[in-house]
């Protein structure tokens, strides 16, 4: 069992050596010039910086990553059901109806998302 | 543990790097052969006959480029963040099943059981060296391109998610090479009714797997930042997006990183729906039928079996190249709309009508 993750451990080594090699490489063979003010300011199309750094955004982006996590969760719930689901379902259907009535449940939810107009954009 | 499987192991990822890092770097020059046949222009055409050369005068032009670290930048995550976006891209590799076997070895590094799980695990770790680079380089434009990025990754993988369970409520196993074997039998997933064709239920079966198959090619669109879902670098709205403040290698490695994605995604699009490395090839021997070619043919067979699979990638990769240079950019309430109103409900939906068919209809 664990036997099978050595290669993905050997894989994630060979990745990372590759990453840091090529970085390490062109810090030994890349140029190194001046530094000027103007070169270590923030690009603003050739602009003088103005303002803070890190702007104020929409709150809407912090809303799709609550609504993510709440139906990332719902899939993930639904990996093991679909992999059992054609050998039970030949017994009984009571497979088919728990999980629909789960995503009907999470659908309420949904539905109170889209009401709220948490996923409406133009507003 | 035995040094043979190390052995083994190693030499299977020392073999397919070069070989995906190569891929790689032709799909730059493809891509920009093909935007410029496209656009009706001749595009690199200077370096090298046709310009082959390209790629090879890029990477050195990476290399001996100035490795400059702006000095308003939050510096250890900065040089952190080119390495988050091509690690996992190169990982995602590892449970991929490239070939049928060589010599004996089966052709995929890690054989694991839970396999597209693991797909989604690493590569949805990809978000984060975007999200990182945008935020530590302490500027504007990367700033709302990280932002944009990881609501819009976010919200593709839903659909990424939800779009490969029906596969799975055909096939049962989460093992890319189990999935890989049942396509083998009962035909390609797009293709459900391939070998029955007397068979209706297939047929039925088809419908949901196509379904699936555009969701998930769309995902996979969106996943890469590809466009028409480019939103994190919009050219002509946040420069260069995410990456506005790197170059040389660093920027390199982000470069690197959308392209091996992009790899990635067409490998995995192809080995759930495409059928894989299999290819039936009609054979006369004692009538005719479709016969199966696999290592077990020869080392021959085991490397015909490992260029298809590279053959089918290349369609997609050409694919992605031909919707990026024929399609606008998506606005951003689009986007969104698209990804959690249409997607969204689609896949969902989809599930259903694929655990009716299994439920009710006799396959």
């Amino acid at each position: 069992m664990l036997r099978d993750y050595v290669p993905v451990l050997l894989h994630i080594v060979v990745a990372i050596g590759f990453a840091v090699s090529a970085l390490l490489v062109s810090v030994l063979l890349g140029k190194t010039g001046r530094r000027t003010r103007t070169k270590d300011s923030a690009y603003e199309c050739g602009m003088v910086p103005e303002g803070g750094a890190q702007p104020r955004f929409s709150v809407k982006f912090y809303l799709v990553a609550m609504l993510f996590i709440l139906f990332d969760v719902e899939i993930v719930f639904m990996y093991p059901w679909a992999v059992v689901y054609r050998e039970s379902v030949v017994q009984s259907k009571a497979i088919l109806w728990s999980m629909l009535s789960f995503v009907s449940v999470l659908m309420v939810g949904y539905a109170y998302a889209l009401k709220k107009g948490a996923l409406d954009w133009k507003k | 543990m035995d040094y043979a499987y190390i052995g083994i192991s190693f030499a299977k990822i020392a073999g397919l790097l070069p070989v995906v890092l190569g891929i790689m770097n032709y799909s730059v020059y493809a891509e920009r052969r093909i935007s410029a046949f496209i656009q009706d222009r001749p595009g690199p055409n200077r370096v090298g006959p046709f310009g082959l050369l390209q790629p090879i005068a890029d990477a050195a032009k990476f290399l001996l480029k100035e490795d400059f670290t702006p000095a308003h930048v939050n510096k250890f995550y900065y040089w952190l963040a080119p390495c988050l976006a091509m690690i996992p891209a190169i990982l995602t590799l590892a449970v991929v099943p490239f070939g049928s076997t060589l010599f004996g070895v089966p052709m995929v590094i890690a054989d694991i059981n839970v396999g597209v799980l693991f797909v989604f695990a690493i590569a949805s770790l990809g978000v984060y060296g975007i999200v990182i680079a945008g935020w530590s380089s302490n500027s504007k434009y990367p700033f709302l391109g990280g932002i944009r990025s990881s609501s819009q990754m976010l919200s593709y993988e839903l659909a990424l998610g939800l779009a490969v369970i029906p596969v799975f409520l055909v096939v049962g196993k989460l093992r890319l090479t189990e999935i890989v074997r049942y396509q083998i039998e009962h035909g390609w997933m797009i293709a459900p009714f391939a070998g029955d064709w007397a068979n209706v239920g297939k047929w039925l079966l088809a419908l949901p797997m196509l379904i699936s198959f555009v969701v998930f090619t769309i995902a996979i669109f969106a996943e890469t930042n590809r466009l028409p879902f480019d939103l994190p670098e919009a050219e002509t709205e946040l420069v260069g997006g995410y990456h506005t403040e790197y170059g040389s290698m660093k920027f390199g490695l982000f470069f690197l990183g959308e392209y091996i994605a992009m790899i990635t995604g067409s490998a995995i699009i192809v080995t759930l729906f495409l059928g894989g490395w299999h290819l039936p090839v009609p054979s006369w021997h004692g009538g005719f039928h479709w016969a199966l070619i696999d290592g077990s043919r020869g080392v021959l067979a085991g490397l015909f079996n490992i260029f298809i699979f590279f053959a089918k990638i290349a369609v997609l990769l050409f694919f992605f190249m031909w919707v990026r240079w024929s399609l606008p950019r998506f606005r951003y309430d689009q986007l969104m709309r698209l990804g959690w109103i249409w997607i969204f409900e689609i896949a969902l939906v989809n599930i259903f009508l694929t655990a009716v068919i299994l439920a009710f209809v006799k396959l």
